[in-house]
């Protein structure tokens, strides 16, 4: 993997996902390891981001390289007009490495042709956000101690929504059972579902979980934004339909977890946070293991 | 009685006719191809007859033979063309086109928001469907369809 760039879950091979699984847990076990003494990231983001760029962030500083960058467009040379291809030929120069978020879909596949070094995708607008699905994965597997076979309900936007798209194809990988429980205008795109189909999976579609809960190992929840209905009523008869309850997770599986890639607004009641299956923020700590692991990965260090 | 004056595409010693173009998109073939840009002899007549196509239009080029790789890059355009290879005004060798697995360049990204709209990026496609054209973009991922493609 060394020298590569990580700009879909897509580019790496089932064994280098799992190579990169495998050193999270050796971070996760030794977070503070001087790996990247003497280098330098930078961190381009164009667009704000508090969770991804800290935890990248946070991922460097424990690994003791060092952080060059800006956290939003408006304090960098896009403002006076530069061009992504200049920015990027020019900070490839200041670093070994380059994390990169940006609204424009498709920048960061431009990016790393052109770049000297590496570029992490950290998110690039509706297209991709591998490092989410990485850290996805590894909360997966730590918390079933296995990916195979599983059964994964994803609630909510599945039409928009990035990060399920994403953990969906890197999941198909294992044999995966898929429930999909959206409203109608939210619903997972054909695209998708042939692509099941032809791997020969099976996938299962509802408008309601409440019955069906009792079979999950993994709930993944998502936000259902109001602005993705062209009409409110819609909106206003489904935003309780995809919200869960303490009380919902009753008859639940013991192995069963709640994963969120957050911000979360109101579709998971805060009386879940005390539930032993919550497991969204355990999971935002395991983005930074996942990072360290990435990134050394990357620069060949392990 | 006086013989009525035809107007035609004189025939070429040495070359390749590119027949059955459509007629709308013949400047198109052309600069995809960068006939604009060689010395050869080119004659082309536009808005001819077509039972296929309706009007159609063919190219002569003389002393030039193309390899598939490039001739296949005007099947977005022209997929019906069929090409004559001519030698000593013979025609030696049919081809038709055949849309490629990958596209570079000819075609626009339908994705308003991918890089390719919005910086200098050659726009790159993978051939996701052949018989109704799809085009995969290699940047942003969406696909842009036959009746949503536009040839830059």
């Amino acid at each position: 993997m060394k020298n590569k760039s990580l700009v879909s879950i897509d580019d790496l091979t089932t064994d280098e996902i799992l190579k990169i699984l495998n050193l999270a847990e050796g971070f996760e076990k030794e977070p503070v390891q001087r790996l990247l003494e003497g280098k330098v990231i930078a961190t381009l983001f164009f667009e704000p981001s508090t969770r991804t760029r800290l935890s990248f962030e946070s991922a460097v500083n424990r690994l003791g390289g060092k952080i060059v960058g800006f956290a939003e467009a408006s304090t960098s040379s896009v403002t006076k007009g530069e061009t992504l291809n200049d920015t990027i030929r020019t900070v490839s120069n200041y670093c070994d490495l380059i994390v990169m978020r940006h609204p424009v879909e498709g920048s960061a596949r431009f990016a790393s042709e052109i770049a000297g070094v590496p570029v992490i995708n950290a998110g690039d607008g509706a297209n991709q956000h591998p490092t989410q699905t990485l850290l996805d994965l590894y909360s997966i597997r730590k918390t079933q101690g296995t990916l195979d076979n599983l059964n994964i309900f994803i609630v909510g936007d599945l039409k928009y929504g990035r990060t399920v798209h994403s953990l969906m194809m890197a999941m198909s990988r294992w044999n995966t059972t898929f429930n999909f429980i959206a409203p109608d205008e939210l619903k997972m795109p054909d695209e998708f579902k042939l692509y099941l189909e032809n791997l020969g999976l099976r996938y299962y579609e509802h408008n309601d979980f409440t019955e069906i809960i009792s079979r999950a190992d993994i709930i993944y929840m998502t936000r259902v934004q109001k602005e993705r209905f062209s009409d409110p009523i819609e909106y206003e008869k489904v935003k309780n339909v995809y919200v869960l309850k303490d009380k919902m997770l009753r008859n639940t599986k013991p192995n069963l977890r709640i994963l969120h890639p957050l911000p979360r607004v109101n579709e998971i009641h805060t009386d879940v946070d005390r539930n032993p299956k919550a497991y969204y923020f355990e999971q935002a700590l395991n983005g930074v293991y996942t990072r360290q692991a990435i990134l050394c990965a990357l620069l060949g260090i392990k | 009685m006086k013989e009525p004056k035809q107007l035609m595409v004189s025939a070429i010693q040495n070359g390749t006719v590119i027949d059955h173009v459509p007629a709308k998109n013949l400047f198109k073939v052309i600069q995809i191809l960068g006939l604009d840009h060689i010395d050869n002899q080119i004659t082309f007549g536009t808005n001819l007859e077509s039972k296929k196509l309706g009007r159609k239009a063919i190219i002569k080029i003389s002393d030039k033979f193309f390899e598939d790789d490039d001739i296949n890059r005007i099947a977005l355009v022209a997929p019906d063309a069929k090409l004559n290879i001519i030698r000593d005004y013979e025609v030696v060798e049919k081809k038709v086109v055949e849309v490629p697995d990958a596209i570079t360049g000819i075609a626009r990204c339908m994705n308003p928001k991918c890089i390719t709209n919005f910086e200098e990026v050659t726009t790159r496609f993978r051939v996701v469907s052949k018989k109704n054209v799809a085009l995969k973009c290699h940047y942003c991922e969406k696909i842009t369809s036959q009746e949503n493609m536009q040839i830059i």
